[in-house]
């Protein structure tokens, strides 16, 4: 099998060049043509490897990404608590690279024209596809929180909801604020990118008090009416774990905040924090906003599931955060790797002159960590029913932690190990 | 397995049981839901804790995934994830986990 061979080749220390020309030649799968990925996080990244992976080289990968490495939002809350580093959460892209001959640009991605088949790089230049992938994550609303939108507010009053410099930002305050001060964190009304990930950061940083400033206080300002993911589970750690450290506040929507004094504006009411985390209201990433393509509430791409394909807009295949979900669907990384592979098997028949399948299988789990190892699951298995033409969640399947534990604890670290390594290795 | 009440009683037994026919690539895009946990085709990550299911015979794994479901087997989260997949959906991942080298 070619995939043997090439696994050979490398051993005997093939260069990236032989390896690539090696592809070109392979013709082994009916697949052919070139794909663009935008975007290379949780969705894309998986797209670009399962797409070289399965067509066994046929079909030629560019992966566009603004950033130089991956950095993971999942575990980037333990990196806000102190308990792991930059360095633990950041992979490479060499791997899709070097093992897998996906080509690799790093650039921003301006606008796509999917009459011409074609996007704009913000350094110049078009690129052209037979099919596109958008996995582009997310934008926030600034609008939605006037004090938030300019340069300096951000550089405030953080998210960290994109893990990188705002996640070493938000530990850095979080390390500078007196013993006995407030850090409140806002949460958006649902859908948000990872629905659990809000209390996971609430669990660490009140630990962290626990350890380092024990009169200090975490209080929630949730928008939402109550919590939105493992709510029993998250409840119950904040009573036995934290029960002078943290406050639960909900239908508490923060409205705009005044910068200054770190104050958060709520509908009828304020709240001053020494640090303030405000996590703005979402939708798709721009690119996806700005092309043209259907979108459901503004905010999220309206998508068919047996390909992930626009529904407005052939050849366009979007994944992850920047869609609208199914029932009960979770925005989330291991979520966003699935569509990666629905969508590599839809596309790779697409280009062959095959239909998606019909009976796609997307299944979903989230880790929580509630202090450095106790951690927590929630889980679910979506399937294709022709009916709605919806992936819709088997019932009697998935669920929640029966309690939090440090078995899981590790199994939380050896996913994130197995899921970067199914992405980019 | 049971979908919610909006598609119970569409029979996707049947459904899947007439596509497997019908999808070359079937058992290896329901292998790949299983691939954030347990590696790429199978090959989990050394060390990190979780289990490699490549190259394990066929009906190995589909006894632990019986085990599982039963609840003969303590899990921590296999006994929810197995009850998403009809019996020969787990055949057909089983046999393609097996044939991985
Ligand atoms: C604190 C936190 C904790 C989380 N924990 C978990 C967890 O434990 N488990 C879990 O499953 N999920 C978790 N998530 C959710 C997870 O991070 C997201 O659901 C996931 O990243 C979505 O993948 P994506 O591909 O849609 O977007 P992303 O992973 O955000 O990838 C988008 C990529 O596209 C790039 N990009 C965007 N636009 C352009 C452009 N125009 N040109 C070039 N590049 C562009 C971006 O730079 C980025 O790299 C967490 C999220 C947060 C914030
Ligand atoms: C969210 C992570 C996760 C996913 C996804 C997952 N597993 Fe597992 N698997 C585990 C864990 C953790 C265990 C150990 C038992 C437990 O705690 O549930 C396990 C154990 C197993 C075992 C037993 C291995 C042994 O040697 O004892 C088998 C077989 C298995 N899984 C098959 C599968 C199959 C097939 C799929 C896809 C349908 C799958 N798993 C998806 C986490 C996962």
């Amino acid at each position: 099998m070619m995939l043997m061979k090439r696994r050979d080749f490398l051993k005997a220390g093939a260069a990236a060049g032989a390896l690539a020309a090696l592809y070109g030649c392979a013709g082994m799968g009916k697949a052919s043509g070139h794909v663009v990925v935008v975007g290379g996080g949780y969705g894309g990244a998986t797209a670009a490897k399962y797409l070289r992976m399965w067509s066994q080289g046929g079909v030629q990968v560019t992966l566009v990404e603004r950033n130089p490495t991956f950095v993971s939002c999942p575990m980037s809350n333990l990196v806000v608590g102190g308990t792991r580093s930059m360095e633990e959460i950041t992979v490479s892209y060499d791997g899709l690279k070097n093992t897998w001959g996906v080509r690799i640009i790093q650039d921003d991605v301006l606008a796509v024209d999917p009459a011409k088949r074609s996007l704009r790089l913000a350094k110049g230049g078009e690129l052209s596809y037979d099919r596109l992938v958008l996995s582009p994550g997310i934008e926030f609303m600034w609008d939605e929180i006037p004090g938030l939108d300019s340069t300096a507010a951000q550089s405030a009053i953080l998210h960290a909801w994109k893990a990188g410099p705002q996640t070493v930002a938000l530990r850095k305050q979080l390390e500078e604020m007196k013993n006995g001060g407030v850090y409140a964190l806002s949460i958006p009304k649902a859908p948000y990118r990872c629905p659990p990930g809000p209390y996971e950061r609430a669990c660490l940083v009140a630990n962290y008090f626990k350890q380092k400033k024990p009169k200090s206080k975490v209080i929630i300002l949730d928008a939402n009416e109550e919590v939105v993911s493992k709510k029993g589970l998250f409840t119950k750690a904040w009573t036995d774990l934290y029960k002078d450290i943290v406050e639960y506040r909900p239908n508490s929507e923060v409205k705009d905040v005044d910068v200054a004094s770190k104050t958060a504006i709520l509908e009828f009411d304020k709240f001053k924090a020494d640090v303030l985390n405000v996590v703005p209201p979402h939708r798709a990433g721009d690119v996806a906003t700005r092309s043209g393509i259907k979108l459901i509430n503004d905010r999220w791409v309206d998508i068919d599931w047996l390909s992930m394909e626009s529904t407005s807009t052939p050849g366009v295949h979007v994944l992850g955060d920047a869609i609208f979900p199914a029932p009960t669907m979770p925005k989330s990384g291991h979520m966003a790797n699935q569509h990666g592979k629905l969508a590599a098997a839809a596309i790779l028949n697409l280009l062959s002159g095959d239909r998606p399948s019909p009976t796609p299988v997307l299944m979903n789990t989230c880790y929580s960590f509630v202090d450095a190892k106790n951690a927590i699951h929630v889980a679910s298995v979506h399937q294709y029913d022709p009916a709605t033409k919806v992936v819709q969640p088997v019932q009697g399947a998935g669920g929640v932690s029966a309690a939090r534990n440090e078995i899981e604890g590790k199994v939380a670290l050896g996913w994130a190990r197995n899921i970067w390594a199914d992405m980019l290795t | 397995m049971k979908l919610l009440p909006a598609v119970a009683g569409l029979g996707l037994l049947a459904a899947t049981g007439f596509t497997q026919a019908a999808d070359p690539n079937l058992a290896r895009n329901l292998a790949a839901t299983c691939a954030n946990c347990h590696g790429t085709n199978g090959k989990a990550v050394p060390g990190a804790g979780l289990d490699a299911l490549n190259g394990i015979d066929k009906a190995k794994t589909l006894q632990k995934l019986a085990d599982f479901r039963s609840g003969a087997k303590p899990a921590s989260i296999m006994h929810q994830i197995v009850k998403g997949y009809t019996d020969e959906q787990l055949d057909l991942i089983a046999t393609y986990l097996a044939a991985q080298k």
